[in-house]
Parts: C-alpha cells; sequence; structure tokens
C-alpha cells in the first residue's frame, strides 16, 4: 500500500518535473525548428510543427551575409576572458570574507550585491564617456572589463558560500604546518572547493555569453559578439523571423554544447553537496 | 653603428608597408535593400582601394539608440548612418551631420525627386541622401476584386474601399477584406492613422500647437478605421505591423492591404508570394477632401559630424545612391530590385516601368505627398506622417497604443482620442510649445 503511494508520488514528481523542463525548453526548441522554415512559414497564422518544408536556405544566406565565426571569436574572448579575470579577483575576495571576517563583511557583501540591483542604463552614459576617453569602445579588453565588473558580485556571493561550507580546521592546519597564505589558498583551498569554482566559471561564461545591453551598446564592427549577431536580423521591412532563428540557433549553439557537457558539474556546483 | 644599422632598417620598413587603409565604418538596419548594398559594395573598395568599409547592422531601435548616443557624445564611431526621413532635419539642426557638398560632378542632385529632397535639407543644405524612398499605396488582389463583382479605381475612396473589403471578406475560407496597421508605435499604426487623418482634413496641432484630437474629423478618422479592422480585419489585428501584414498578405489571407509602396516588390515576388500573380495598385485612399492617405518616407544615407573620415564616408554616401549603384543594381540582382523612389531618372526609364508594375503607383504617389502641407489645413510642422519635432517620437508611441486599444475593443474611439489629447497637451505643455 505505502510502496503503490511512493510510485505514485514518484510518477507525479516526474511528470512535473518533465513538464517544466518542456516548458522551459519549447520557446528554444521553437527558435531551432523556425530556423529550418522558410520566411513565410515561420509567420504562417497556423504553424506547423514538424511537418514543412525542410531547409537549410537560413543558415546558408547567414553564414554568406555575416561573419559568424569573427562574433564567435569575439563571444568567445569576452565571456571566457572576463570569467577567468573574474575568478582571479573573487578567489581571495571569497577568501577573505569566509575565513577572516570581520563585522564589516556581512555589509560588504550586501553592498556588492547592491549593485546588481542598478538598472544598467543608469550608468549608461557615464561608462560610454570613460570608454570613449579611454579608446576602449568597440575593444574586446573594454568588454572584458566591464563583464568582469558586472559578473563579479556574483561570483564573490557563490564563492563566498562555497568556501563557508568547507571547515576552517583545514585552513588552520595548513598554516600550523607553515602554509603561506597564498600557498594556503592554492595548495588546499581550491583542491577542495574545485566543484564550486568550476561551477561559477561556467554560470559566468554563460551569464557573460548572454549579455546583451552593453555587448550591443559598446561595440560597433569589430569586438561585436554573438549578440549583436543576432541583432542585425531583425528587419522593419522585410520577414526576418527564420533567418534570426537560425542567428540565434547559431549563437545559443555553442553554449549549449558547453553546457550539456558539464551539466553534471554544474548541477554538482550548484547543489552543492560536493565538498560536505 | 648599431643604432645607425638600427634606424635604416626602420625606415626601410617604413617606406615599404603599404599605406594604411581608411576605414569607413557604415551603421545600417537589415532591409533587403541594405543587404543587396552590403554584397554589391566590393565594387566600390575594388574602384577605391584606400577605403576599407566595415558594416554593423543593426535593428531598427537599437541602430537608433546607438548613433544618437555616439553622436551625442563625440565618439565617432561610425562614419556613415542609416536614418529616416523623421530624423534628418531634427539630428542637422542639432548640428549632429555634416552637411553634403562633395557628392561628385556626375551626382545629379537635381535628379532626386524634389519631395524627397525636401525632407532632407535644413536650411537649403543637403544633410543626408536617400537610399530607397516610399510613400503608401493600396495593394489589393485582383482576382478577389473581380470575384466581388467590383473594379477598383485608380484613385479610390475611403467609402469605396470599405464597399470592397465588405465583399471581398470571407471569414470561412480565412480571407479578410482589409490588412492595415494595428501594433502601436509611431513608426507603426500612427503612420497610417495619421496619412488616413491628413486625407479626413485632420491635423496633429493647429498653428498655435493645440493638440486637435478633440475634432471630429479625427473622430471620423478613428471611427472609420476601428470599423474596417473590426468588421473585415483578422483576427488579432491590433497587434499586426507592416512584417505581419505583408506575411498575410503574401499567404492570400487579405484582400486589400493599405501600406508602404516598397511592399510592391516583395507581393510581386514569385519566390516570395503565393499571390504574385494577382496583384494590383492603387493610389492611397481620399475622402474628397483633395489630399489622400499619402506618406513620405526614405531611408536614407548620412554622415554624422562626429566622423573623422568625411572624405572617404562621402564618397561612398554618393556610390551608394548614385544612378551607377542602380545601374549595377539592375544589372546584379534584376531591375525590379532596384532600390525604389529616390531619382526621376529611374521613373523614365521604360524597362523599369514595365519590370515594376507597381512603379508608376509609386512615383505618383511619392509625388503627391507634400511634407510642408501635409493636410488640408493648414499647420505650424513639417512631415506626412510625422511631425519632425524631437518629442514626437515619445508622443506618438503613446497615442499610437490608444488607437491600438481602440481596435483590439478595449477602449471606445472617443475614450482613445480623448487619453490622446490629453496626452499630447501634456507633452506639449512639458515642452514649453508654442516656441519662437
Amino acid at each position: 500500500m505505502r510502496q503503490a503511494q511512493l510510485l505514485r508520488q514518484k510518477v507525479l514528481y516526474s511528470l512535473l518535473a518533465w513538464t517544466v523542463g518542456i516548458a522551459i525548453f519549447f520557446p528554444i526548441l521553437w527558435t531551432i525548428l523556425t530556423s529550418f522554415k522558410t520566411e513565410l512559414e515561420a509567420v504562417a497564422n497556423d504553424p506547423s510543427f514538424l511537418f514543412f518544408d525542410w531547409t537549410l536556405e537560413n543558415y546558408k544566406t547567414i553564414l554568406n551575409e555575416s561573419r559568424y565565426f569573427s562574433h564567435f571569436w569575439n563571444s568567445i574572448v569576452i565571456s571566457l576572458g572576463s570569467s577567468v579575470v573574474g575568478l582571479l579577483i573573487a578567489i581571495p575576495a571569497a577568501w577573505a570574507m569566509a575565513f577572516v571576517p570581520n563585522k564589516h563583511t556581512k555589509d560588504v557583501l550586501m553592498w556588492m550585491l547592491s549593485t546588481k540591483m542598478l538598472p544598467p542604463v543608469g550608468v549608461l552614459i557615464p561608462i560610454y564617456l570613460l570608454f570613449r576617453d579611454f579608446d576602449l569602445l568597440d575593444t574586446k579588453l573594454g568588454l572584458v572589463i566591464v563583464m568582469t565588473l558586472i559578473n563579479l558580485p556574483i561570483m564573490i556571493w557563490m564563492l563566498y558560500t562555497y568556501f563557508r561550507e568547507i571547515p576552517s580546521e583545514v585552513l588552520e592546519a595548513a598554516r600550523m604546518d607553515g602554509a603561506s597564505i597564498g600557498s594556503e589558498i592554492v595548495h588546499v583551498l581550491l583542491p577542495i572547493a574545485l566543484p564550486g569554482i568550476a561551477s561559477t566559471l561556467l554560470l559566468n561564461i554563460i551569464l557573460a555569453w548572454n549579455e546583451a545591453f552593453w555587448t550591443l551598446i559598446l561595440t560597433a564592427a569589430k569586438a561585436a559578439p554573438l549578440t549583436a549577431f543576432i541583432a542585425s536580423y531583425s528587419s522593419p521591412e522585410g520577414l526576418f523571423y527564420a533567418k534570426l532563428s537560425a542567428a540565434s540557433t547559431l549563437a545559443i549553439a555553442p553554449i549549449l554544447i558547453i553546457g550539456w557537457f558539464s551539466q553534471k558539474q554544474l548541477v554538482r556546483g550548484l547543489t552543492f553537496g560536493a565538498v560536505k | 653603428m648599431i643604432k645607425r644599422l638600427a634606424t635604416s632598417i626602420c625606415s626601410a620598413l617604413l617606406i615599404s608597408m603599404p599605406a594604411a587603409a581608411e576605414t569607413v565604418t557604415i551603421a545600417t538596419v537589415n532591409n533587403g535593400d541594405m543587404v543587396t548594398m552590403k554584397s554589391l559594395s566590393k565594387a566600390f573598395t575594388d574602384a577605391n582601394p584606400d577605403i576599407e568599409l566595415e558594416w554593423v547592422t543593426l535593428e531598427e531601435n537599437i541602430l537608433r539608440q546607438r548613433v544618437t548616443t555616439d553622436i551625442a557624445t563625440g565618439s565617432g564611431q561610425y562614419d556613415v548612418v542609416t536614418i529616416g526621413t523623421y530624423e534628418v532635419p531634427i539630428w542637422a539642426k542639432q548640428g549632429w551631420l555634416e552637411p553634403l557638398n562633395n557628392l561628385g560632378a556626375d551626382y545629379d542632385v537635381d535628379d532626386i525627386l524634389p519631395s524627397i529632397r525636401g525632407g532632407l535639407s535644413y536650411e537649403d543644405k543637403l544633410y543626408a541622401v536617400p537610399f530607397y524612398a516610399e510613400s503608401s499605396m493600396v495593394i489589393y488582389r485582383t482576382d478577389l476584386i473581380e470575384k466581388a463583382g467590383l473594379e477598383m479605381p485608380k484613385e479610390p475612396s475611403w467609402d469605396f474601399i470599405r464597399k470592397a473589403a465588405k465583399a471581398m471578406t470571407n471569414k470561412d475560407e480565412g480571407v479578410y477584406g482589409i490588412c492595415l496597421r494595428g501594433k502601436a508605435g509611431w513608426g507603426e499604426n500612427v503612420a497610417l492613422l495619421t496619412v488616413m487623418a491628413n486625407s479626413f482634413g485632420a491635423r496633429w496641432f493647429d498653428e498655435q500647437w493645440e493638440p486637435q484630437f478633440d475634432t471630429p474629423e479625427w473622430k471620423k478618422t478613428l471611427e472609420v478605421y476601428t470599423d474596417l479592422m473590426q468588421s473585415y480585419g483578422p483576427p488579432g489585428a491590433s497587434s499586426n505591423g507592416f512584417n505581419e501584414n505583408l506575411a498575410l498578405f503574401q499567404t492570400g489571407k487579405c484582400g486589400m492591404w493599405i501600406d508602404a509602396t516598397v511592399a510592391g516588390s516583395f507581393v510581386t515576388n514569385s519566390k516570395e508570394s503565393s499571390v504574385a500573380d494577382k496583384v494590383g495598385f492603387a493610389l492611397a485612399p481620399d475622402a474628397g477632401m483633395e489630399k489622400r492617405a499619402n506618406w513620405l518616407w526614405a531611408w536614407n544615407l548620412a554622415i554624422p559630424s562626429s566622423t573623422d573620415s568625411k572624405p572617404a564616408a562621402e564618397k561612398f554616401v554618393s556610390w551608394a545612391t548614385s544612378k551607377d549603384y542602380l545601374a549595377l543594381v539592375a544589372k546584379e540582382k534584376g531591375l525590379a530590385n532596384v532600390p525604389p523612389g529616390t531619382r526621376a531618372s529611374l521613373y523614365e526609364n521604360k524597362e523599369y516601368l514595365e519590370a515594376a508594375p507597381f512603379a508608376q503607383i509609386t512615383l505618383e504617389s511619392i509625388k503627391l505627398a507634400d511634407p510642408n502641407n501635409p493636410t488640408v489645413k493648414p499647420v505650424p510642422y513639417v512631415g506626412v506622417q510625422f511631425v519632425a519635432i524631437p518629442e514626437f517620437q515619445g508622443l506618438g508611441t503613446a497615442v499610437g497604443q490608444q488607437f491600438s486599444a481602440a481596435v483590439a475593443g478595449n477602449v471606445s474611439p472617443e475614450q482613445a482620442l480623448k487619453t490622446a489629447q490629453r496626452l499630447a497637451q501634456r507633452t506639449m505643455r512639458k515642452a514649453g510649445y508654442p516656441k519662437d
């Protein structure tokens, strides 16, 4: 009797999880399907799910018209660059707050988080003017700096929560053995916190990859990443949904693949039982 | 000795290095004619090996936002920008655009249609050149109107449009008599409603800049519009813009569509349109008040004042809007795909008139629109389907939302106009109108 109830519960929860999963994935699936339609089929009033004339024409057109690989390379440099630079700053910062806190640590953490609550457009003009004066407009370096700064609070918060779970005795033992702060972080803390650091890195790559406010505002021709590539396919006079979908599919494909291969790492890091 | 050697090596390197090409960065939108320009631009760089072109293609609103930020802060990221007729006089007044006075000896600026050129000038100087231009017209299905036992006159009235829409509607077969813009936006439904209002004798402002939405002319306009849309329009018409109606027409769902003349080449293209051989064109409707619902719009190329490559940029702008460029497009992409509406000489070409069945109506429609006298009564502003003041963009969209709500049946036409009047009065008061 109890077993039957358990089974029923399991089936119910699985069903719920699948429903939520499909609901979340459906827009992406629809985008991918639309990318194989003709422009007319893409905007048809009674859209067809699978039974349409599948075509690769949109992909051919956009690969001919745009420099996809140049945008792709810019996205890689910006997202990877900002995540690595961010980690280099966030690891020591999170270490300090987790293991040597003082009475202001909480306030500092909250203050850092509060910068995320500011609408980006509020600082658009000052940042734009700074970029102009330092010759950073339309440069990958400029984007790496902005992305690092934007995502730094999240990185520090994530790492801080991971580090808090590590018993400080482990680090104290290393210190007793005469380890310097540097080697304590590199040789003791990092190996234990690796899953957390990896998932922080991955999450930040994804966030920086998808960022579409600063990347659109601060770039023109040279440093424009894939977000600008997608935006270029909208048209005020002429049908564009199929081509836009193909551009979106090409833009999200790399991150979907990375996400797929690293999902174990991501889930482990996010649910975070690794170091317990 | 080593120093001398190093100096001579450096000088040798400097001499042997080719002169760096000047880069011209062009910001544009993804319309078909612009895509063609980009694909044919090799002809320009071949003829000008000292100039390199960089393209930045953007969504229309992002383009506007990016280019204004760039120009206002003097950043100089763009050397050529694609802007609409609405922006040119406003930006020229602000000193954001360079006057174009070196377009070349054989450019023939007098060949540009006068009504288009007038909209791109400020204090008698040309600040932008048109890449392609459009007015509005009636696009209709010849087979459906014949089936309905009617004949489309070349100069239809709004009464005839209503009659024809009723006769062509067959909701069981998914055919709707008329498709009009319903999507809110100063460049969407407001464009159509403003020219429609012009034809009914309405205007946005009187000579003292007092908003006029409380007049019987506007009431009549909105009543005719909502009646057409609700009785004979497709479902969900309040969210249809140019592209949505284009798709509906191309798939045979619309009997008539009143919209941009540039749609002529889309609906007659058999690769994209299932009704390509059953399309006719007529002038935009009137209400017997001597003004037709013709708008006037051009996508133009201009040079921002923040550029440091003006001569090279001007060379490009001149090339892309020249007669030679039109000939190049005709050769590479076919005569019907030439950017329309800018040069009188194009419409003197008999082959073009034959290849493009919409050409004659396009030309007549553009000629009928007068940005300086857009409506029956006098107005203090310039612009046919817009009011060329900076406040219009925000106000137009807010008013457009009211019109869209009226089509959806959420508010009555009277209520929509009442709110529009209030919005306009507030905006104008805040902006300090009337100004000297």
